[in-house]
């Protein structure tokens, strides 16, 4: 089987050329409308897989980075924080939002009336169905796992960087640091591999208080997403919307993928992102024709002579 | 529609920028190569791949000393290339896993499956011309240098397109032409630095500078909402600079060939010097207008944005 650049692509393990009994595609709901911003799941991760600390006072982790912004001092994704909690604080009319009654006295709305409401969202990485780092990776440091998941393998991992701009989430990031902790390397979410094998979920998902964080076989979390969108729907949360469950999309669906409150962008998320391997044959062939316009130059540059 | 709206207040690169973001912060992670290192091994790349293709028909064509200075140029170029490459690796006691698979999807394993043989060949043609011995490998060595040389010049331009960077991949189609260009001119000049019979590495440098010219402007035409990245701040003066420089190095690579003798020879090597100047300051400038176009989440979100609105619109309508 050829590999697959762009598309819809039910088996991405297969297509990677794993057996067909392979262990099927697992992945993440994160459902934002049930996260409280405890941020469990970053600490569990954080725990689990013994990350270090980051951001510019990674070697005096005693120092706090404060953003200044909200209540998310993480910030964002990064080689040291494969789940990260984002925290938006928005005010909107109040026209705008969903209340129940509950049958007490509420100020008139004169019409400029506004609410403050609160999106906590973990972000994590997309294990995405084509995966942009994975392809332009020169070591084949980053491979797709046989239960479909994107991993970076350290011990072949050169530091090259070129994952880092490729991913169009920004999620894989160059850890800083000495060579102990990993310094230099590329690393980002494993999906906990290593607990996935032993028949365990990862950190995040276990931790989390509120089932915000659902991990299963890929088909099945689509299948609960769904009518969880739905039922929001009913109960007039019209904002409600999947981000990442469409096969369709431009990277080929995610294998995390989200419920959100509002436009992706808000939250950090890129609207329409496209795995940029979609557009390498055409890069190639441009990179081609422009290579020969330079074989062609100079030997007609040649030609005429010794005058 | 969403009420947060992040205006970008004096660091505003790009008009209209009314959009929604997570506080401003980037979506796309940086590139972490460094400055210098990788825009100088992507202009000597370049001018390594055009001098070994300059050396093998300058060979040919009974040209000594311009295959002297081509071979030499080849072989520093692709040297250096390869010394800042490594440098640039987070782990450089690694650097052989560049080639410890070929990958067509990874254009910067093709690119390290194009610069160890290039740098092979290029070396063994050097050192044959430095010590005089084995001429016929020489020769030999230095075609097959010439083979892999239009590679080097353009495949660069793949490995920064091929990735998330709105500037750089929005200009997948044109990359490759300035890159193309760009080497040329590059390559050309160092060639108009020999002695002898240096007409074909002039003919070389002012058509590798038009191309270069004509390239990059019908890159800033069609690239869309990244235009900004390449004509604003540091990334707009360097590529501005970089023009002013080719354009008048062709300049004077023309002149130089109209007048005789010492003044000749002179405005040839102000003509290198400028050439090589504008292509090093191409390179510099595309990939700093990359830097700002990841930084900046309007280069990202906007374009997207106006995606799924057209695609709303379509279903709609």
């Amino acid at each position: 089987m050829g590999n697959s650049w762009y598309g819809p692509l039910a088996d991405p393990s297969g297509n990677a050329g794993y057996a067909a009994d392979h262990p099927p595609r697992v992945g993440f709901f994160t459902d934002t409308s049930v996260c409280i911003g405890c941020k469990a799941c970053e600490v569990a991760c954080k725990e689990w897989n013994a990350l270090p600390a980051d951001g510019p006072h990674h070697d005096q982790p005693d120092l706090l980075d404060l953003t200044a912004t909200s209540y998310d001092n993480t910030g964002a994704l990064g080689a040291s924080t494969y789940r990260h909690v984002a925290f938006v604080e928005q005010t909107r009319p109040r026209a705008a939002a969903a209340t129940v009654d509950l049958g007490m006295p509420l100020p008139a709305n004169d019409g400029d009336a506004t609410e403050v409401r609160w999106l906590m969202a973990s972000d994590v990485c997309k294990h995405c169905t084509h995966a942009a780092c994975l392809d332009v990776c020169p070591t084949g440091a980053l491979i797709r796992t046989e239960h479909g998941t994107v991993l970076v393998q350290d011990d072949v991992c050169n530091g090259c960087g070129y994952c880092i701009p490729a991913c169009p989430y920004g999620v894989i990031d160059q850890r800083k640091g000495s060579r102990e902790e990993g310094g230099g390397g590329a690393f980002k979410c494993t999906m906990c591999h290593d607990r996935l094998g032993a028949g365990l979920q990862p950190a995040c998902a276990t931790a989390c208080p509120t089932e915000s964080i659902q991990f299963g076989p890929l088909d099945e979390l689509r299948e609960r997403a769904a009518r969880r969108v739905e039922t929001l729907h009913e109960r007039g949360v019209p904002e409600a919307r999947l981000y990442g469950h469409d096969p369709d999309d431009g990277v080929g669906g995610d294998g995390a993928f989200f419920l959100l409150l509002d436009e992706p962008e808000v939250y950090g998320l890129p609207p329409d992102p496209v795995v940029t391997t979609r557009d390498l044959p055409s890069m190639w062939r441009h990179a081609a024709a422009a290579a020969l316009t330079v074989a062609a130059t100079v030997a007609a540059a040649f030609l005429g002579g010794r005058r | 529609m969403s009420p947060r709206r992040v205006g970008r207040g004096e660091r505003l690169m790009v008009p209209d920028a009314e959009f929604s973001s997570y506080y401003g912060r980037p979506i796309l992670k940086s590139p972490t190569w460094k400055v210098p290192d990788v825009p100088l091994y992507l202009y000597l790349g370049g001018a390594a791949g055009t001098s070994a293709c300059i050396a093998a028909l300058a060979d040919v064509t009974g040209r000594g000393p311009l295959r002297r200075w081509g071979r030499l140029a080849a072989l520093t170029g692709a040297l250096v290339s390869v010394g800042a490459l490594v440098h640039d690796l987070g782990r450089p006691r690694r650097f052989l896993h560049m080639l410890r698979v070929l990958k067509p999807t990874s254009p910067l394993s093709v690119g390290s499956w194009i610069l160890a043989p290039f740098g092979t060949l290029s070396g063994l043609a050097a050192a044959s011309e430095l010590t005089g011995i084995a001429p016929a490998v020489g020769r030999a060595a230095g075609i097959g240098a010439a083979a892999l040389g239009p590679a080097m010049t353009t495949y660069t331009a793949v490995l920064l397109a091929d990735t998330a960077v709105p500037a750089w991949h929005e200009a997948h189609r044109e990359l490759p032409f300035v890159f193309a260009g760009s080497a040329l001119a590059a390559g050309g000049g160092i060639g108009l630095a020999a002695r002898g019979d240096v007409r074909p590495a002039r003919r070389v440098a002012i058509a590798g500078a038009v191309l270069e010219l004509v390239a990059g402007t019908v890159l800033e035409r069609r690239v869309g909402f990244a235009r900004s990245a390449y004509t604003g701040g540091r990334p707009g003066r360097l590529l501005k600079l970089a023009r002013a420089a080719t354009a008048t190095g062709a300049a004077a690579a023309a002149a130089g060939g109209l007048v005789p003798g010492r003044r000749g020879r002179m405005l040839s090597l102000a003509a290198a010097a400028l050439l090589n100047g504008g292509a090093a300051a191409t390179r510099f400038g595309i990939f700093e207008a990359g830097v700002v176009s990841a930084r900046d989440p309007a280069y990202t979100v906007q374009p997207q944005r106006a995606r799924v609105e057209a695609r709303r619109a379509g279903v709609d309508g």
